[in-house]
């Protein structure tokens, strides 16, 4: 009897192990490629390009995945966002230790990690209640007053927020005695956090929850009518991208090592709209891919301008002008790109290979 | 007017009070109890007038930006810009000609040229799709700024007003008594201030009489409520939307000019005023002239008041104000339900 359950119970091991296997299996090749080359990066690549190009690439592309689920998925072009990672970035400085020492309280960076996602998280659910009582359009201009009211006050407190300076010093713990602001280490930590919010999400749109807020946003008044709330499922959607948000905005503010009004003003707010279309609002890698181009423009667009006889500042004209490029010709950003002309691709390869199988014969 | 007042008698009761209070505090002289508690008179009404100039300033702005969202359902996220360029067009006319009235008609033309450019090349081509529509004016104001930065730098401008109207005029308000003759003491008020506020005022009544008087006024106002009937009826549509959204961005061009006489212009005042216009708008609610005016009025006292009663907690107030709407009538004070 015992036996027999031992074997039963094996079995069942095995069979989920070959589950597992077969699933690992179903994923694409060109997944694993990109997984296996983000995880050799560090390898090939200096501090600089780890720490200041790919580190800040996951984390917008993390704060702008935030704002894809709710674009995306929720059909709520929401620009608070950036706001959200703000306010966790002010708890943790605020609940744990800073170079501003009469105001941060010095919690072990645990508790002060945990109360600042909560803090956000909350914070991103009034503002959605908020702004679910409007319908579409007007949800940007509720979002981008909500979260230029953030900016000006941070920027007018002192007693709280530290006003114009904000805090400075506010630095990731120590832990397993490694300094995780480091380049490699702080590569991986923002890495292993940008893949997690990337699977959250691709989980989250597979579940019924997901599936019934695209419900929402394809036909509110239907799904009203089967009986969904759609107000609750919308605040949800609202909670989770806060969850998302927030952790986004303690890795900036850990790399950074700082964070002021600045972080959250009317610029980089916009900004993370602008990573979220170049890369494509529907699909939850664009942000990322967004994340990326706008860095490495960022980064290296001085270079561009200097050899073009322009000064470097016009980066934003650059942006600028990439963005509505993307929005004129292609509203699904670069994925949508790809997707439009990598079928045509393939057809030209497979047409190819088809003739240069009847040449042979 | 009343039915108003039948459906809502408290709240008229209320506001008839309140303007009462409201006229009693600025005609009469206060007694000390009073100056002790909330201050001088004087500062009271010098917020309560500067409250009401910045909300005509404020309506300018707003007044634009809510008519091209009413009607083409279009969320100009690039009116900030069209102000701010307004006032540096308009800065260079006045410094060029020497006039500052000629920089009035200056700023309005280049920028509904602007306007009208965008709209053809740009938004025509976009019709019904809202969301494409803002994304594309943002990108519009990004490179907007970045070309205004390029070209006038980062200093402050600001636009001098003509002699006849600098320096303070004794308006008829009394503020006080002079101890030593007994004679009243008149406030002393911006000429400038005043001028604006009168543009405002006249601006205001003649949009309110182009929109409810003339055949244009009468597409636009059925193209707000069903713009495919209209068309339907025959309304050549696009000719209206051109007008309008000329029109609304070279109301901004010119506020850029009053904007830039009595406050000034530097780069970040296109997202000022860009916000303000959406709390304007989302308290008055969208796409209504007069909610634009009650709203502006609203925001504008509230930034005085806020200001210089607890000059901290200024943002937060006209913050508030929009949250109190938001939350007991989201379609705004004077929107359509």
């Amino acid at each position: 009897m015992a036996q027999s359950e031992t074997v039963s119970a094996t079995d069942a091991t095995k069979a989920r192990k070959s589950e597992l296997g077969r699933k690992l299996a179903t994923v694409p090749a060109n997944v694993w490629f990109v997984a296996i080359i983000l995880l050799l990066v560090p390898t090939f690549t200096g501090d600089f390009v780890q720490y200041q190009v790919f580190g800040w690439s996951f984390v917008l592309g993390l704060i702008s995945l935030s704002l894809m689920f709710l674009a995306g998925y929720g059909g709520m072009v929401s620009l608070v966002q950036m706001t959200v990672a703000a306010v966790a970035g002010y708890c943790v400085a605020i609940f744990g230790t800073s170079g501003v020492a009469e105001i941060s309280m010095g919690w072990p960076w645990y508790l002060s990690v945990i109360a600042a996602i909560l803090i956000a998280t909350l914070f991103c659910v009034a503002t959605g209640a908020l702004a679910v009582r409007t319908e579409g359009i007007y949800t940007i201009m509720i979002t981008l007053a909500i979260a230029s009211a953030f900016f000006y006050f941070t920027r007018q407190n002192y007693t709280i927020f530290n006003g114009f300076t904000g805090f400075n010093g506010v630095l990731p713990p120590h832990l397993f005695g490694i300094d995780w602001r480091s380049p490699t280490a702080f590569y991986y930590l923002s890495l292993f956090w940008a893949a997690a919010g990337y699977f959250a999400v691709v989980y989250v749109s597979r579940t019924p929850f997901g599936l019934a807020l695209q419900g929402v946003r394809d036909n509110p008044r239907r799904m009203a009518a089967l009986g969904y709330s759609v107000n609750a499922h919308r605040i949800a959607a609202y909670a989770f991208a806060g969850v998302l948000a927030a952790v986004g905005g303690i890795l900036l503010t850990w790399s950074n090592g700082q964070i002021s009004p600045g972080t959250a003003a009317v610029g980089p707010v916009i900004d993370i709209l602008v990573i979220a279309v170049i890369g494509g609002i529907n699909t939850p890698i664009g942000p990322f891919i967004g994340a990326l181009i706008y860095v490495v423009l960022r980064t290296y667009a001085l270079d561009f301008l200097v050899a073009l006889n322009l000064s470097g500042e016009r980066f934003k004209l650059l942006v600028g002008l990439g963005f509505l490029i993307i929005v004129y010709w292609s509203p699904d950003g670069v994925c949508g790109l790809w997707n439009k002309f990598a079928p045509k691709l393939r057809l030209k390869r497979k047409e190819n290979a088809s003739t240069e199988g009847k040449t042979d014969v | 007017m009343r039915a108003f007042w039948k459906r809502h008698p408290i709240w008229s009761a209320i506001l008839v009070a309140a303007s009462f209070v409201l006229l009693w505090l600025i005609f009469a002289i206060w007694p000390p109890e009073l100056v002790a508690v909330i201050g001088k008179k004087k500062v009271f009404v010098n917020a309560l007038l500067n409250g009401i100039t910045l909300g005509a300033l404020y309506f300018l702005v707003a007044s634009g930006f809510t008519l091209i969202f009413g009607l083409m359902r279009n969320v100009n996220l690039a009116h900030g810009s069209l102000y701010l360029l307004g006032g540096y067009i308009g800065y260079e006319v006045a410094t060029l000609t020497g006039s500052w009235l000629l920089a009035f008609p200056a700023a309005f033309l280049s920028i509904a040229c602007l306007g009208l450019v965008l709209q053809v090349l740009v938004f025509r081509h976009l019709d019904g799709q809202d969301l494409q529509q803002t994304l594309i004016t943002i990108g519009i104001s990004i490179v907007l700024a970045d070309l205004m930065l390029w070209v006038w730098g980062g200093d402050f401008y600001q636009i001098l007003a003509p002699e006849m109207l600098s320096g303070p005029v004794e308006t008829f308000i009394q503020t006080g008594v002079k101890r030593s003759t007994g004679a009243p003491i008149f406030l002393k008020y911006p000429a400038v201030r005043l001028a604006i506020l009168l543009a405002a005022v006249v601006i205001g009544l003649g949009m309110w009489l182009i929109l409810n008087r003339t055949r244009i006024g009468m597409y636009v106002r059925a193209g707000v409520d069903d713009r495919e009937m209209l068309s339907a009826s025959g309304v050549r549509v696009q000719l209206v939307f051109i007008c309008v959204f000329a029109f609304g961005a070279g109301l901004a061009g010119m506020a850029g000019v009053v904007g830039g006489t009595f406050q000034s212009m530097a780069p970040g005042e296109d997202t000022r005023f860009l916000l303000s216009s959406l709390v304007v708008v989302i308290v008055g609610g969208m796409g209504s002239i007069p909610g634009a005016a009650l709203g502006a009025l609203l925001v504008g006292l509230a930034e005085q008041f806020g200001s210089v009663y607890m000059p901290t907690y200024a943002v937060v107030l006209t913050f508030l104000i929009m949250v109190l709407v938001l939350a007991f009538r989201p379609q705004g004070l004077m929107g359509k339900g």
